[in-house]
């Protein structure tokens, strides 16, 4: 990216003023290296974003951000709805809720080491993964709805999971006001066999040993101490979030020249927040995030099962689990106000800062744990929400590592087998239905995930408590 | 000219290009590079055959609409096609497509499409003569 239009704010602060159809500034969040290396479609989308009606602060780019569609990757952006403010199908994006859990295991290194091969092939066989793989979980249309309102709620009650682990995830476990009703049949027929499933593509499962701790007060608060071992799921809202992105994003396409609004990018694709065809999205989307959330919540049963068999004195806790495609109605401040703000997070995670009301008391006083997927070489990083994080980017932060390198390069500079063959010499072991996705997927890939947590540590957007290292990886 | 697809780049994700002699051949040859997502196409045998059909109010959303129905069938079907038929009369559009089950042990499928965007979304003449059809697909 050209820096020559950005005023440096501070080491890791970046902005360019409103200029032309812009309606605010754009702010990105990055170290110079990161900001040198980012695509300068990442700076258009970022200013096409602050051309839209009811923006409200800035429009923002994370340091992992990358050219998406319509909003950047990384992007965040808040509308009001009282001035006009819309919500966006493509600045949710199509995999709704995609995100990230974290469970505590209660075991260390020593524990699993012993047993890595059979907890590697356990996971593998049991958690559904890959292209066309199917769930065990089939769901009448009564118990669809049921799901699409009750979200991970809805997979305890079913007997998937503690009533323990809904205080530790977003929402408390059910995004309240989803509207089945306006999920179409297509997107509810397309889930029908996907519940329970991990997915392809960026999606894995991965046992990892926490390798360093960087805040050893917020580590102990969230129960990691260097050599625990912790379980990462990081999986959507699989087919019927998919469709719903496809089909939402076409009627926004369609309506917006009866609503006033010209778009810079089809993909840009909004509807006011007060019109009916809003609305309906809306509550489309919220029955989509408590998809995703139910289907986090049914792969941590599945996980939790595995483990009884293997290493069975195990117990597993939910030490978080965030969300990164949303588009959520907050609270926040702003000179001075509160004000209620449809905050969009398209590829960027929530990091709530100490003293929250929404995090669950033991976490309070701590910050929001904000869980950073990186590689499948790499590892993986625990950061915290910060006091600060609020008045910079409407309390969000990164929320991984970012391709370097395209699926189609990578699958001509790799070769899968030696990909799997070199991280089991470094001690990682992969199961995959797919040969091909491994390359695609190679840590190679993926640009550096400490240097972009290293970057959203020094900008103040969360901070740095603690770094996951691989030991199994089950990629889709 | 010859039809055919390709693959291009595009950041995290990957974009579908066909070329042919007409609108319907482009949308085919799009639709092939769709399956290429995932899989390589000769391996897979078009033993059953699906019909789609779909309408929009231009060319561009048109294509969208196409792979999304083709990307919809993959899903739904666990399938993978080897061939498509398309006929399109104005901005109508009937097809039919021939392939298989997905199977992880033959087709050692790669990644899932989620779903065709509308980001370097076109449909017009190619460069070399006759049509081309391109979008960036979700993977």
């Amino acid at each position: 990216m050209d820096l020559q239009r950005l005023e440096r704010r501070s080491p890791c602060q970046w902005m360019m003023p409103a200029q032309g159809a812009m309606r605010v500034p754009v702010v990105i969040f990055a170290s110079e290296a990161l900001v040198r290396e980012m695509d300068q479609k990442v700076f258009e989308q970022a200013c096409n974003v602050a051309m839209l009606p009811g923006i409200v602060g800035a429009s923002y780019a994370m340091p992992d951000a990358h050219w998406g569609y319509g909003f950047p990757i990384g992007g965040v952006a808040a509308f009001d709805a009282d001035r006009g403010g819309v919500v966006s199908a493509g600045g949710v994006g199509f995999d709704i809720s995609c995100g990230v859990r974290c469970l505590r295991t209660g075991l260390t290194r020593a524990d699993v080491e012993p047993v890595q091969r059979r907890l590697a092939d356990g996971l593998f066989k049991h958690v559904p993964a890959g292209v066309g793989s199917t769930g065990a979980i089939r769901l009448n249309a009564d118990e669809m709805d049921a799901m699409l309102c009750g979200g991970a709620k809805w997979a305890v009650q079913r007997g998937w999971g503690d009533a323990a682990d809904l205080d530790r995830i977003e929402e408390h476990g059910q995004m309240l006001h989803a509207k089945p009703g306006e999920v179409s049949a297509q997107a509810k027929k397309r889930q029908r066999e996907e519940m329970g499933t991990l997915g392809s593509g960026n999606h894995y499962l991965e046992v990892q040993e926490v390798a360093e701790i960087h805040d050893e007060r917020i580590a102990s608060a969230y129960g990691l101490a260097r050599g625990d071992i912790v379980v990462m799921i990081h999986c959507g809202s699989r087919g019927l979030g998919h469709q719903i992105g496809t089909e939402y994003l076409r009627e926004m396409v369609l309506a917006a020249p009866g609503h006033g609004i010209a778009l810079p990018d089809r993909e840009l694709a909004c509807a006011p927040i007060r019109s009916d065809l809003g609305q309906r999205y809306l509550g489309a989307m919220r029955a989509a995030i408590n998809c995703a959330l139910a289907n986090r919540q049914v792969l941590t049963h599945l996980v939790r099962q595995v483990f009884a068999d293997v290493l069975p004195k195990a117990r597993l806790p939910v030490l978080y689990d965030v969300s990164h495609n949303t588009c959520k109605l907050e609270t926040h401040e702003i000179d001075g106000q509160k004000r209620q703000l449809y905050v969009h997070r398209k590829g960027a995670t929530r990091a709530f800062g100490p003293g929250h009301p929404d995090l669950p008391e033991p976490l309070r006083a701590f910050g929001q744990p904000v869980l950073i997927g990186g590689s499948m070489g790499t590892g993986s990083y625990v950061l915290a929400g910060t006091t600060q994080s609020e008045s910079l980017a409407y309390a969000s932060a990164c929320h991984g590592a970012g391709r370097a390198m395209s699926r189609h390069q990578a699958l001509r500079t790799w070769q899968g087998r030696q990909v799997i063959d070199d991280l089991a010499a470094q001690g990682i072991l992969v199961r995959t239905p797919s040969q091909r996705g491994v390359a695609e997927e190679a840590p190679g890939a993926y640009k550096d995930v400490s240097a972009v947590v290293d970057a959203a540590d020094a900008a103040g957007l969360a901070r740095k408590v603690a770094w996951l290292r691989p030991m199994v990886c089950v990629k889709g | 000219m010859t039809a055919r697809w390709e693959l291009f780049e595009h950041g995290a994700d990957i974009g579908v290009r066909g070329f042919g002699d007409t609108r319907a051949e482009a949308f085919e040859q799009a639709a092939m590079a769709v399956t290429a997502v995932v899989t390589d196409p000769a391996g897979v045998e078009p033993r059953e055959m699906v019909q789609m059909s779909c309408e929009a109010p231009d060319d561009e959303l048109l294509l969208a609409d196409w792979l999304n129905a083709v990307i919809y069938q993959m899903a739904l079907r666990r399938m993978l096609f080897r061939r498509f038929e398309v006929k399109l009369e104005g901005r109508r559009l009937q097809a039919r497509a021939w392939g298989e089950p997905a199977s992880v042990a033959r087709h050692h499928p790669a990644v899932e499409v989620k779903g065709a965007t509308y980001t370097a979304l076109r449909v017009g003449p190619a460069q070399q003569g006759g049509w081309l059809a391109q979008t960036v697909v979700d993977v």
